[in-house]
């Protein structure tokens, strides 16, 4: 048991199983398979959102544009379909998920070429993205009647009985498992958070290995893009502002260190589950909306405080065990 | 081993005169960019010379640059506050409350500066107590206060400020200058003689350079961290009470983003953001820039978020031009 509570997957488990069972004793039918389901889909997004993020963390950088990047991919979507009704769908979110990938380069390049602080160059670039939805669409709004069906339908598609959307995200779950761990970009991602010196002398280009991780968030951030505006049938300059914090605030509940080098994919998915039962029961056990803010702030400083003590333990353990292997 | 010959070498402190140092530092470029605007805005539009309009115009950046001047000397010890956008909003929630409790307005100044404080010391105590990153710490923080505010006032907002508190954000010293430019000013004397004259402004560079050899220096560390975060949750309070007074209504929305726009500040008065170095008449040339930006855009109605394009490209491009700058002569020089 104890051991159960030292991995941070396990403990993120227990702590949503206990919340869900906390829910289920104020309003039991939160806990019927169907809205379960429905709990999962609702959060399809912040988890895409999140594996990029992950990334992008673990070289020790953060994209603090991913909300915007999101927006102004899901803005050209909706344009492009409301220009052109009979471009094919898969087509429309091949070109957003470009775009985003541009987006997150300028990112990548401007830490990589320029070595300009990432908060400082993602600071910049949320601003400036968000001005440029306003810039191409006039500050109007697109809007349902505005987007083809095919276009709205997609994510809600049902196929065995889940949504489009909840397969996607299992998808890139399932993706981004294999490129964290099979493959030499995923690794160069750890080693370049956890000893960014070490991994030049391994001859990982560091620079090079954190403009991946931004391409990587651009893309799923272009993709989500295209999931929430066809998701909420609308495109406005402001969708999804703020949520950038979401995004982050599931990365750090999934124990992903935010000095860099330490995370995993099963904690991102778990961070942002947590994120999502929360937003999605405090309307049914009857607390105000207007406190999620404040219960998301509580939470992050909470799990940042975690993180810091579960680090700081983690140098002891492996000099024990050493010592054990040793005596 | 080879003789080598031993020769008396004038090595200089400096590699160049006071001059040429005074020429090439950032503060000279921003007088030259602010001076650049300013006579860009005086041609581009006939309303910009008024003293009336450019008095007005000063309430664009005075409570933004306050907040600043305490940012600059987190940002300089190494660390960062992203939660002072949240903490206006707190405190004025907390004032508005106070209000409807039937307190004057000198109680309203005591609670408002008291929620700041708090607030600071809440971020404070989690930095340097627990030993936490502020980049993270203050995120979580600023969804926190914000998110109380929201808890207090859902979709309401609070209103019937005293009439004597209005002056704080809408009143005048003297002539065109308003109680907020004069605070703005004595503030500015105030942080650069703390920053740029006294030992407690030494030991802010010592931090943000080398936090280690600060510390076997004897510099308390923890505790100079600490005063910076309640400094700057009370300048947060101060610009809240003149952001509230001059607003004359309180909502959880109040000063949305504006931690960005203070960041963006100090940045671009040539904070490294990664700490160490910076100054105060930087962090004023660029208040003044930015407010004067804001202002002439403004006056040839260009609608507010196509300033924040130029603000983001300004924040990039203030850090870039530098590092492509030396990167030039560098290549140039081999």
């Amino acid at each position: 048991m104890k051991l159960l509570l030292k991995n941070r997957e396990m403990l993120l488990v227990v702590a949503i199983v206990a919340l869900v069972a906390l829910i289920a004793l104020r309003f039991p039918p939160f806990v019927t398979p169907g809205n379960l389901a429905n709990v999962y889909n609702d959060t399809s997004i912040l988890i895409i959102l999140a594996l990029g993020q992950m990334a992008v963390i673990l070289t020790r950088c953060i994209d603090l544009s991913m909300a915007a990047n999101l927006a102004l991919s899901g803005m050209v979507a909706a344009m492009i379909n409301a220009a052109m009704p009979g471009l094919p769908i898969p087509l429309v979110i091949l070109i957003v998920m470009a775009l985003g990938a541009v987006l997150g380069s300028i990112n990548g390049l401007l830490v990589w070429k320029l070595d300009i602080p990432p908060i400082v160059v993602t600071l910049g670039t949320l601003t400036i993205y968000r001005g440029l939805i306003f810039l191409l669409s006039g500050g109007a709004w697109i809007n349902a009647h505005q987007m083809s069906d095919a276009f709205k339908a997609l994510p809600r598609t049902a196929v065995l009985g889940f949504p489009l959307l909840s397969w996607l995200s299992l998808v890139i779950i399932g993706i981004m498992v294999v490129v964290m761990r099979r493959t030499p970009l995923g690794r160069a991602f750890f080693a370049v958070g956890g000893n960014p010196h070490a991994a030049v002398y391994t001859g990982i280009d560091v620079g090079r290995t954190r403009f991946f991780a931004y391409c990587l968030s651009g893309t799923l951030a272009g993709l989500a893009g295209y999931l929430w505006v066809s998701r909420y049938a609308v495109a406005y300059v402001d969708i999804a502002a703020g949520f950038e914090l979401d995004i982050i605030a599931a990365c750090v509940i999934g124990g992903i260190s935010i000095a860099g080098g330490i995370g995993s994919v099963g904690g991102a998915v778990l961070g942002a589950l947590f994120l999502g039962v929360i937003k999605n029961a405090l309307p049914v056990i009857n607390i105000s909306p207007f406190a999620q803010m404040a219960i998301s702030g509580t939470v992050i400083i909470i799990a940042v405080a975690v993180n810091a003590r579960a680090e700081k333990r983690k140098g002891r353990v492996i000099l024990r065990k050493a010592e054990a292997a040793h005596g | 081993m080879a003789e080598t010959q031993m020769v008396a070498r004038h090595i200089p402190d400096r590699l160049e005169g006071r001059g040429a140092r005074l020429v090439k530092s950032w503060e000279t470029l921003l007088v030259a960019v602010a001076l650049a605007i300013f006579l860009v805005n005086s041609f581009a539009s006939p309303y910009f010379l008024d003293p009336w309009n450019l008095s007005d115009a000063t309430f664009n950046f005075t409570e933004k640059a306050m907040i600043a001047f305490a940012m600059a000397l987190v940002i300089i010890s190494g660390e960062i506050d992203l939660s002072v956008a949240s903490i206006i909003a707190l405190t004025s929630t907390a004032m508005g409350y106070a209000v409807q409790l039937g307190f004057d307005t000198p109680a309203l100044v005591m609670v408002g500066l008291a929620t700041g404080l708090l607030c600071g010391a809440f971020n404070g105590l989690l930095v340097t107590g627990l030993g936490l990153p502020s980049i993270v710490v203050t995120i979580g923080t600023m969804s926190l206060f914000r998110g109380l505010s929201f808890v207090i006032l859902g979709d309401k907002a609070f209103t019937g400020y005293p009439e004597s508190f209005s002056w704080f954000g809408q009143g005048y010293v003297w002539w065109v200058f308003s109680f907020e430019l004069c605070l703005f000013v004595v503030l500015a004397v105030i942080y650069g003689v703390v920053l740029h004259r006294t030992s407690f402004g030494r030991t802010i560079y010592a931090i943000g350079n080398n936090q280690t050899a600060a510390l076997f220096s004897g510099v308390r560390v923890g505790r100079v961290k600490f005063v910076l975060f309640l400094l700057t949750g009370l300048m947060a309070a101060i610009a809240s009470i003149c952001l509230t007074a001059r607003l004359g209504s309180t909502r959880p929305s109040i000063a949305m983003g504006w931690e960005l726009e203070v960041v963006t500040m100090v940045v671009l008065g040539g904070v490294n953001i990664l700490g160490g170095s910076g100054t105060i008449p930087g962090v004023v040339l660029a208040a003044l820039i930015m407010g004067m930006v804001t202002f002439g855009f403004g006056l040839l109605n260009v609608p507010g978020i196509v300033m924040s394009i130029f603000i983001g490209l300004l924040l990039i491009s203030v850090i870039a031009l530098p590092i492509l700058y030396r990167r030039f002569r560098g290549r140039r020089s081999h």
